[in-house]
């Protein structure tokens, strides 16, 4: 698998399109760098030229602001920032909500402003511009629910472009009975991916699991990899994980397209 | 002494009116205690989320039982008030309803009996609201936060609406004159019976008692609002036009902290450089909230705004896993934090005198503030668009900017973004090892 870096890019004197912001649980996390490698399979498939920033890719500082560390958070920013205004990056696209949010939506008042794409937004975007095709004869009629992310949905207003996707994919989509503005969140988002829950009588992933499960559905698909990461324990939490699978939307397109 | 029941009426008016203003004038002090952001801009989304959310309800039908039943008081409430006017301007000048000969005959007639037909469903609707509340037993209504002062004060809203339009139905049953005139009277006309038997002097003084005591009712219900949650039928519209119109997922970015950060990151400055002394004795900026004025205006008013539905409490994933937080609590502390700094103001010649408290510990516990996921359930459920992670977010950055009181696991995960570009302990060096590992 080839990904050049914008390092390289520069070198031969090129400007890529888009920058593949791979995020920390990308670049780090088993599960993410899954997601990480289907997407970057689809944008070998469209043709796309990308390059990502490798080492010189820094934590956007999400999860420190989200924990009430608004330095460290605008440390990472402006260190970020500098980067990619280095290198000219125009566009951006990310499979991480988070991620996506931070650049989009709280980089152009520190400096940095980007057009920043979610990467069911680009990979919509490429069918629409018919650079590319998904082959729906892998899950065609496989049961399948879509669990929003919190900071794609509620957070963006963003709820079509992962179901448009999964209409093309030609899987059964039975949405969950808390769908779209009222999902429950996985709970993993605002920094408790990194520490203990509070006392209680249920984790928050259970909670969203049971919703999912609710659906019978074969494939729990997300946009998101913590989601990807809270859902797929929860599934194993209820022993369900020889019949359930949860995969990014990136992934099924891959293995619909056999990539 | 013609003129007695006139008088007493204009007294009745001022002294409602009077206390009200008063109560408003606190009310406005309160909400400026808090920090100062500008919502001046977009003027027209503004005004057209306020149409939409506050005036349309649309964010209220979200939950169809309670957002229909709603709709009918609110619309209730708004129609209803025109009959206000005609008894203030009655009351005032000693005519007695005025606006049938203004309005002709059939057009007051038809007025009059939406009134009726509509005081009906409000009873109806607030029969449903009490049974949900005290009968039923809705899971959002039995929350810790709920009990006491919050339970009762749902209740004598409901008592109040209650008692009022029983009395419009009686003064408009027990109205001779209008009775006989036939129109408009739907609803009173099969009241109007029980008062079969007495003798006109008696029925009149039965209007006059209802009359008097529905307007006095406005008047105490009107001054009841600065105590009770149902504040929220006046600020609804103020706290949707001034409700934040960034996406959701945006924080804001504190410029105390670019200032900073940009100074440490310049390599032109003087890492030794004393800090220039500043003339008037400025003292340093506080980072995040611990009390009610290190919170912005808009998050005071929201605090004040908020009725204690509780749709939010009943969206939140930390909430719903059986977690400390509820955000419906930190918009009530919040406002009870904020009467208690007002009240100590109001005792203090109108300097806050240092009570040893604040909203942080004494009111919200780091406990809740770290359960939540920052999901913005709580956010979009409201249907007057109050934000509690706001409020959430500002004082986590007090807890970890001011005290270091991060938990322990996220004091790990800042320092590995720190050392190493990711919130756990890998080598920045690996960043890009994912390509080669199918």
């Amino acid at each position: 698998m080839i990904v050049p870096t914008m390092a390289e890019m520069m070198a031969q004197g090129k400007q890529p399109e888009v920058l593949f912001w791979v995020g920390a649980a990308g670049s780090y996390d088993d599960k993410a760098k899954k997601i990480s490698r289907a997407f970057v399979k689809i944008l070998n498939q469209a043709k796309v030229d990308f390059a990502v920033l490798g080492i010189e890719e820094s934590s956007t500082g999400d999860a420190a602001k989200r924990a009430g560390n608004e330095f460290l958070f605008q440390m990472q920013a402006l260190m970020n920032i500098e980067i990619l205004n280095g290198y000219g990056v125009k566009t951006i696209v990310t499979c991480d909500p988070h991620s996506f949010n931070t650049l989009k939506n709280e980089y152009p008042s520190l400096g940095g402003k980007y057009e920043v794409f979610h990467h069911t937004q680009y990979i919509q975007k490429l069918i629409s511009e018919n650079r590319l095709q998904i082959n729906d004869a892998t899950l065609k009629g496989k049961r399948l629910t879509f669990h929003d992310p919190c900071y794609l949905g509620r957070a963006n207003d963003e709820y079509e472009s992962p179901r448009e996707i999964i209409r093309k994919l030609g899987a059964n989509l039975t949405e969950m009975k808390r769908h779209k503005s009222t999902a429950l969140c996985c709970g993993a988002g605002g920094a408790q991916m990194f520490k203990d829950a509070e006392k209680g009588d249920k984790e928050v992933n259970i909670l969203r699991t049971e919703d999912a499960l609710e659906t019978n559905p074969q494939i729990i698909a997300t946009g998101c990899p913590y989601c990807k990461t809270m859902m797929a324990d929860g599934v194993k939490f209820k022993e369900k994980e020889t019949e359930i699978v949860v995969k990014d939307i990136a992934e099924l397109i891959a293995e619909a397209n056999n990539l | 002494m013609h003129y007695l029941p006139n008088i007493l009426f204009a007294l009745a008016l001022a002294i409602g009116f009077g206390f009200f203003a008063m109560n408003v004038r606190k009310l406005l002090r309160n909400i400026r205690l808090g920090k100062d952001i500008n919502r001046s801009d977009n003027k027209s989304a503004r005004f057209k989320n306020m149409l939409k959310i506050a005036f349309g309800q649309t964010k209220m039908v979200r939950r169809p039982i309670s957002g229909l039943l709603h709709l009918v008081v609110y619309i209730g409430f708004i129609i209803i008030n025109i009959e206000v006017l005609e008894i203030v301007i009655d009351g005032l000048f000693g005519t007695h309803r005025l606006f049938q000969g203004v309005l002709g005959t059939d057009f007051y007639g038809f007025l009059i009996g939406t009134f009726e037909v509509l005081a009906v469903l409000v009873l109806l609707a607030v029969f449903v609201f009490w049974t949900r509340r005290n009968v039923v037993k809705l899971k959002r209504f039995l929350s810790a936060e709920m009990k006491g002062w919050p339970k009762n004060d749902g209740n004598i809203i409901l008592y109040f609406e209650v008692v009022l339009m029983t009395l419009f139905l009686t003064m408009n049953a027990s109205d001779v004159p209008f009775q006989e005139a036939g129109i408009g009277n739907v609803i009173s006309q099969i009241i109007a019976p029980i008062f079969d038997g007495f003798s006109t002097e008696t029925l009149h003084k039965i209007e006059r008692t209802a009359w008097w005591f529905h307007i006095l009712g406005i008047l105490v219900f009107l001054n009841y609002l600065y105590y009770s949650k149902h504040l929220h039928i006046l600020l609804a519209f103020p706290n949707t036009y001034f409700a934040n119109l960034n996406p959701k997922g945006q924080f804001t970015n504190l410029e105390a902290v670019t200032k900073e950060v940009k100074l440490m990151m310049d390599p032109t400055a003087d890492p030794y450089a004393t800090p220039i002394e500043s003339t008037d004795n400025q003292v340093p900026e506080k980072f995040g909230a611990s009390d009610v004025a290190d919170l912005s205006w808009v998050q005071l008013l929201n605090a004040y705004t908020c009725t204690e539905c509780g749709r939010c409490t009943s969206s939140c994933p930390a909430n719903l896993t059986g977690k400390k937080l509820s955000p419906r609590k930190i918009m009530m502390d919040t406002r009870d934090r904020l009467e208690e700094v007002g009240k100590n103001i109001d005792a203090n010649d109108g300097v806050f005198k240092d009570d040893g408290k604040q909203l942080l510990n004494d009111y919200i516990t780091p406990e809740e503030l770290w359960a939540c996921t920052s999901c913005n359930a709580c956010v979009e459920e409201c249907p007057v668009n109050i934000d509690p992670l706001s409020i959430i977010v500002d004082m986590r950055r007090y807890l970890v900017m001011e005290q270091s009181a991060a938990p322990q696991p996220l004091n790990m995960m800042m320092t590995n973004i720190e050392n190493n570009g990711a919130p756990w302990q890998y080598n920045q060096q690996d960043r890009l090892n994912w390509v080669n590992e199918e």
